[in-house]
Order: C-alpha cells, then sequence, then structure tokens
C-alpha cells in the first residue's frame, strides 16, 4: 500500500468514527457529552498538530548544530594538500 | 604459527574494497583537495579503496587536473571514466558501478562538503551492524552543517520535517548524498529509481525500506562550498515538493 492510500485509509476510520459518535449514526444513545467532545476533535486535532509541527520545526532550527571545528579544520588541511600536492608534482 | 590468526582476519578485511564514485563537474579546484583527503583518510585506515572519477566534460580542465593526479598516485587508486557531456547523477552512478572493482561504493560530493574523514565511520558502522547502506545525517548526533543562515537551517528542517510525516522512512536525513552502499545494493537501487536531483535521493532511501534493505546512520558534518556558490531558491523548493509528492503517491 503507498503511503498516499494509508492516509486516506487512516483518516477515513477517523472520519467514520468522528461521524458515527458526532450524528449517533447507529443509533447508540451515547451520551451528549460524547457528542459535545467529539463534534470539534478534527478542528483541534488540526491545531495540536499544527502547533506541534511549528514547536518541532523551531527546536530543531535552534539546536542544528554550526559545525564551526570543522570549518577551521577544512581550511587547515586544504593548505596542508596544496602544499604536498605541489611538492608531489602537481600544477594547478 | 603466530601469526596465522591475524593474517585470517586481515586477509577477510583486506577482500573488502571500497569504490569512492566521485561525480564531477567543473571541479578543477576542489578535485585535488578532496582526493589527498581520500588517499590520507583511506591510507590511515588500511582499507582497500579506489577513486573513480565520472568528469562529465567539463570545460574547466578538470579531467586534466585528474590526470595529474592518476600519474601521482597511481592509476589503480585514481580511476578516470569521463563522459562527454552532463548526464545527471543517476547515470553517473551506474557508469560507476559499471567499472568499480569495489565490493562497497561510496557516494559523495566533489565540492568539500562531505569530509573524507567520516569514512573510517561509515565503514565501522557499516560492519557493525552488517548494513547493507549506511547513510550520513547532518541532523542526529553531533552532524551538523557550517555555513547556512537561518532561512536555509529553517527550509532544510522544514523540509526535512514534512517528508518524516509524509514518508516515514526511518532514515533521519533523505536529502544527503554522502552514503556507504553494499554494490549489489546501490545496483539494485539505481534501476528502480526514477526521480531528479534531491528528490533521487530520496527515493533511494525510500526503496531500499522497500526493499528490506537495512540502513544505518553515521552522523556528518557538512561544510557549505569553500568554492563556488551554491542557492536553494524558489524553483527548487517547488521541484522538491512535487517529488516528495509523487513519492507519496507512488511508494
Amino acid at each position: 500500500m503507498t503511503k498516499l492510500l494509508e492516509w486516506l485509509l487512516g483518516v477515513s476510520l477517523v472520519g467514520v468514527a468522528w461521524g458515527l459518535v458526532t450524528f449517533d449514526l447507529l443509533d447508540l444513545q451515547l451520551p451528549a457529552a460524547y457528542k459535545e467532545v467529539a463534534w470539534p476533535m478534527p478542528v483541534y486535532l488540526l491545531v495540536v498538530f499544527g502547533c506541534y509541527s511549528l514547536a518541532t520545526i523551531g527546536y530543531r532550527v535552534a539546536t542544528f548544530n554550526d559545525c564551526e571545528e570543522a570549518a577551521k579544520e577544512l581550511q587547515a588541511q586544504i593548505q596542508e594538500a596544496k602544499d604536498d600536492l605541489k611538492k608531489k608534482g602537481l600544477k594547478m | 604459527c603466530a601469526d596465522c590468526s591475524r593474517g585470517g582476519k586481515r586477509n577477510r578485511e583486506e577482500a573488502d574494497k571500497y569504490s569512492v564514485l566521485l561525480p564531477t563537474y567543473n571541479e578543477r579546484e576542489n578535485l585535488p583537495l578532496i582526493v589527498w583527503l581520500l588517499v590520507k583518510y583511506f591510507g590511515e585506515s588500511g582499507y582497500n579503496y579506489e577513486i573513480i572519477v565520472i568528469d562529465d566534460g567539463s570545460p574547466d580542465g578538470t579531467l586534466q587536473i585528474a590526470e595529474q593526479l592518476q600519474k601521482i598516485y597511481g592509476d589503480d587508486k585514481i580511476v578516470l571514466r569521463p563522459r562527454a557531456k552532463k548526464l545527471g547523477l543517476g547515470t553517473a552512478y551506474i557508469h560507476g558501478i559499471k567499472h568499480a572493482t569495489g565490493n562497497f561504493i561510496i557516494i559523495m560530493d566533489a565540492d568539500l562538503s562531505h569530509h573524507p574523514k567520516f569514512i573510517p565511520e561509515f565503514i565501522k558502522k557499516q560492519k557493525e551492524g552488517g548494513y547493507d547502506l549506511v547513510s550520513g545525517t547532518r541532523y542526529r548526533g553531533d552532524g551538523g552543517v557550517y555555513g547556512w543562515d537561518l532561512r536555509r537551517k529553517l527550509i532544510s528542517r522544514g523540509a526535512n520535517f514534512v517528508t518524516q510525516v509524509l514518508l516515514r522512512p526511518g532514515a533521519s536525513d533523505l536529502t544527503g548524498s554522502f552514503r556507504l552502499y553494499k554494490k549489489d545494493v546501490l545496483e539494485r537501487l539505481v534501476e528502480r529509481c526514477v526521480s531528479k536531483g534531491y528528490v533521487f535521493q530520496m527515493e533511494m532511501i525510500v526503496r531500499a525500506r522497500q526493499l528490506g534493505y537495512t540502513i544505518g546512520e553515521v552522523p556528518i558534518s557538512f561544510v557549505d562550498r569553500v568554492y563556488g556558490e551554491s542557492k536553494l531558491g524558489g524553483n527548487e523548493i517547488v521541484s522538491f515538493l512535487k517529488g516528495l509528492l509523487t513519492l507519496f503517491a507512488t511508494t
């Protein structure tokens, strides 16, 4: 199954469950509290996911390692390489 | 005999050979430097290796520099397999694999953004877990970048986040191109991949998972272009998203 189909399946299942509870489609006579909680759930979950996404991306950007040492090391090695290669006869 | 068991292990290790594929286009300045670093770190590690330079008809004389390097280091270590014109990364890999005599292939950028010092770590990781491929990651452990501004970091992390949510790929860095593959694994994957650019590297990982291959990760530092410029513009972002959605719908 492709990821798209997995998502469509998952969304359908959640959608059906939500519809069943909110609109009492199976005539289960659920307490009103269930319906009140279920009704705004989709929007609520989207908002929660949105906040989670922003927070996660923000955190990851803030903690993105800056490799200062690696850059310095590379610069030093570039010089070393150039000198050594010149000795070995490379014409750059 | 005192040396027999040690000799046996060394023989098994010596049986492994690592072919480094270096597709180049206008890398006259960087090629000698990356080759020098590769020779240094492979030499120190004792592993058997070769460097296959796949130049796509660079007008700046990259091939001539490569020929000089061949004279210095030997044509068993520096293998030249040039092509007439710029033909793309996927076909460069196929071309390189055909001429590789190693049983492992290392792919990396030739512009010094990938540092050969990580290759012994890739090899060690591969041996530890018997992985089919080992991927360098900028996003985990002490992996990281140098020379990226906030905008670039934001786009990178944002794109990676969307990719993780949509594809759940089991690897932290999908657009990275610093990797070690078993030769037959790379062959199989390149056959099946149809995308270009960043998305090609992503597709390799996704297909690897589909085929049940095991993936190891090693944190790497990515030092943005020492020579030359690199831009991440609107066009690249759009084509990335298109490619991502294609993978989402087809894998």
